[in-house]
């Protein structure tokens, strides 16, 4: 049997190649020996936030991190079709562009959440406050994951963390993009109970919320 | 000193009267103006006077009446979205199957009237200014173009997985990208701002970088009648400088996330750098924090000429506050005359 740790790195290295049979056969063998959760927890996870951890040091570039989330969301599609992350139980995961028609940085989020085997709800680009607000509150979303390219958006956010709020205190927002990157303090102006600096990181957060049984 | 002899000191890597610089608070005007940002892009005379106003409230050393990078999609038959406190978004894509770009013709720029409108405004900015500042012309990269062409994710299948129409879309994009930076260079802009997100490693890997950035840069530098500076917004250019030297560029934005003295180091007497200061983290600077982040890039880059001291993005957001625009341009005429000498005890 492989040594994790060396899957993860050759993983993580087909993935950057985009060597999708490289990484097919890689988790088939993985599988061959171990079970889904297994492979998405100790092979694809750790993976992606490798290769996200690069992207934050500078080595790896945004389109590299974008690919590896899309083959690795194909593998598990692929290979693991029923795989459903235990750790989600009932939660329910939404994610939304607010105001803004940025939308790479969500689809990033949604390929490594799906990857990681989570379930997903896309509310889309260009949302405004309102309909976030009332689509979170009416699918009584447990976390909401809300990703901005501009600042003018970004300081929305704060509206929709008080509406939200008002109705279900139980409700986490995970806010993700360039503004909260580029200035460290923005996200806790807006309220918001936690920020991601990639895909990766919106995948450690969830699990540590699913973990701790958080937005039930 | 002018500001237009400033600058081209400055670009020729030697000391003028003072460090030149430029606040890129575009959309600032708006506001001053008492109209909103989508009035105020509308009319290429309130461009003009808002470009006037920049230089004279905020001393900026360069001028462009070029509005707002969406406005390219509006040029192509796309829409733009306007929003009140922030820069305008590119709307659906123009290109909405990949196959489309076989059919897609780009933008006459003798009679496009989008692209009319931001040369009139050049023309008549350069008829106040005369030589006394420099206006600049902006284009948006072939190889960042397609961003909002297609939709970042969709462009980013078309580049791995059909080389095909990436060629053509290049070849498309380099005879647009030529034609419209030339029609601004005749309409009276001084230099050309090469706009090229998706140039610095911060966001495309090298493999498609030295294919089609580097490729799409040196076909445009030797047809374009002018010269060109890069600008990757806020994306690192630290780990490519040598790449951007070799491709003729005159000048280049540093990033806030690069180490400035180290990009300095690389770019002396080769480059000029345009930059760093955090934008984002200007909206709550104090009048000292602003005076403090000037000093510490004038310290680290100004020496010798060859810097540009600019916001590191190419546009500051809407809700900073002009109070600390003001404190910026304060600081700037108060640390930024050569000689520096006061560079010698600051502790960088």
């Amino acid at each position: 049997m492989l040594e994790t740790g060396t899957t993860v790195k050759e993983f993580a290295e087909s993935l950057l190649c985009m060597n999708l049979e490289q990484c097919r056969f890689l988790l088939k063998d993985q599988l061959a020996l171990e079970s889904g959760q297994y492979a998405v927890e100790e092979i694809i996870t750790p993976a992606l936030e490798k290769i996200g951890q690069g992207w934050e040091n500078g080595n790896i570039s945004l389109s590299q991190v974008y690919m590896a989330g899309r083959i690795s969301e194909r593998i598990v599609d692929e290979l693991l079709p029923v795989y459903h992350s235990s750790k989600q139980g009932n939660l329910k995961i939404a994610i939304g562009v607010l105001e803004d028609y940025h939308a790479l940085g969500k689809r990033m989020v949604i390929s490594a959440l799906r990857s990681s085997g989570y379930s997903v709800t896309d509310y889309g680009h260009g949302i405004k406050v309102d309909e976030m607000v009332s689509r979170a509150l009416r699918d009584r979303v447990d976390i909401l994951l809300v990703s901005c390219l501009m600042l003018s958006s970004a300081l929305r956010v704060k509206e929709v963390v008080d509406k939200i709020g008002d109705k279900n205190r139980n409700a986490v927002i995970v806010v993700g993009g360039a503004p909260f990157r580029l200035d460290p303090v923005l996200w806790k102006e807006t309220g918001a109970h936690h920020m991601g600096k990639n895909s990766a990181d919106a995948v450690k957060i969830v699990n540590s919320l699913t973990e701790k049984g958080e937005g039930l | 000193m002018n500001s237009s002899e400033r600058i081209k000191v400055a670009l020729s890597h030697r000391e003028a009267d003072r460090v030149p610089y430029v606040l890129s608070a575009s959309m600032h005007p708006a506001r001053e103006m008492g109209i909103s940002i989508k009035e105020y892009f509308s009319s290429p005379d309130n461009v003009v006077e808002g470009q006037l106003r920049l230089i004279k409230k905020f001393g900026n050393d360069v001028a462009s009446c070029y509005p707002f990078a969406a406005f390219e999609i509006e040029a192509w038959g796309g829409d733009v979205i306007y929003f009140d406190d922030g820069p305008p978004n590119a709307g659906a894509p123009i290109i909405r199957k990949p196959e489309m770009i076989l059919s897609i013709e780009p933008p006459d720029v003798r009679t496009n009237r989008v692209l009319q409108s931001v040369l009139r405004a050049t023309a008549k900015l350069k008829e106040h200014v005369g030589d006394r500042t420099l206006v600049a012309g902006v284009i948006i990269s072939p190889l960042s173009l397609p961003v909002m062409q297609m939709g970042f994710e969709s462009y980013i299948n078309l580049i791995y997985e059909r080389p095909d129409l990436m060629e053509h879309l290049m070849k498309l994009n380099i005879g647009y990208c030529k034609e419209w930076a030339n029609a601004q260079l005749e309409a009276g802009a001084a230099t050309i701002l090469y706009y090229d997100p998706l140039f610095s490693p911060t966001i495309m890997s090298d493999d498609i970088r030295h294919k089609y950035g580097i490729t799409a840069a040196a076909e445009l530098m030797v047809r374009i009648n002018g010269s060109m500076l890069m600008h990757m917004a806020s994306g690192r250019g630290l780990p490519i400088m040598e790449e951007i030297i070799e491709a003729g560029f005159a000048g280049m934005s540093a990033s806030a996330e690069d180490d400035l003295r180290e990009l300095k180091n690389r770019s002396i007497g080769k480059i000029t750098l345009v930059g760093n200061l955090n934008a984002l983290e200007m909206r709550h600077w104090s009048s000292s924090e602003a005076e403090k982040n000037v000093k510490r890039a004038l310290a680290q880059a100004a020496s010798g000429g060859g810097f540009i001291l600019s916001d590191n993005h190419g546009e500051i957001p809407f809700l900073v506050d002009e109070e600390i625009l003001l404190a910026v341009r304060d600081a700037v005429h108060k640390w930024g005359e050569y000689p520096m000498t006061w560079i010698e005890e600051f502790e960088l």
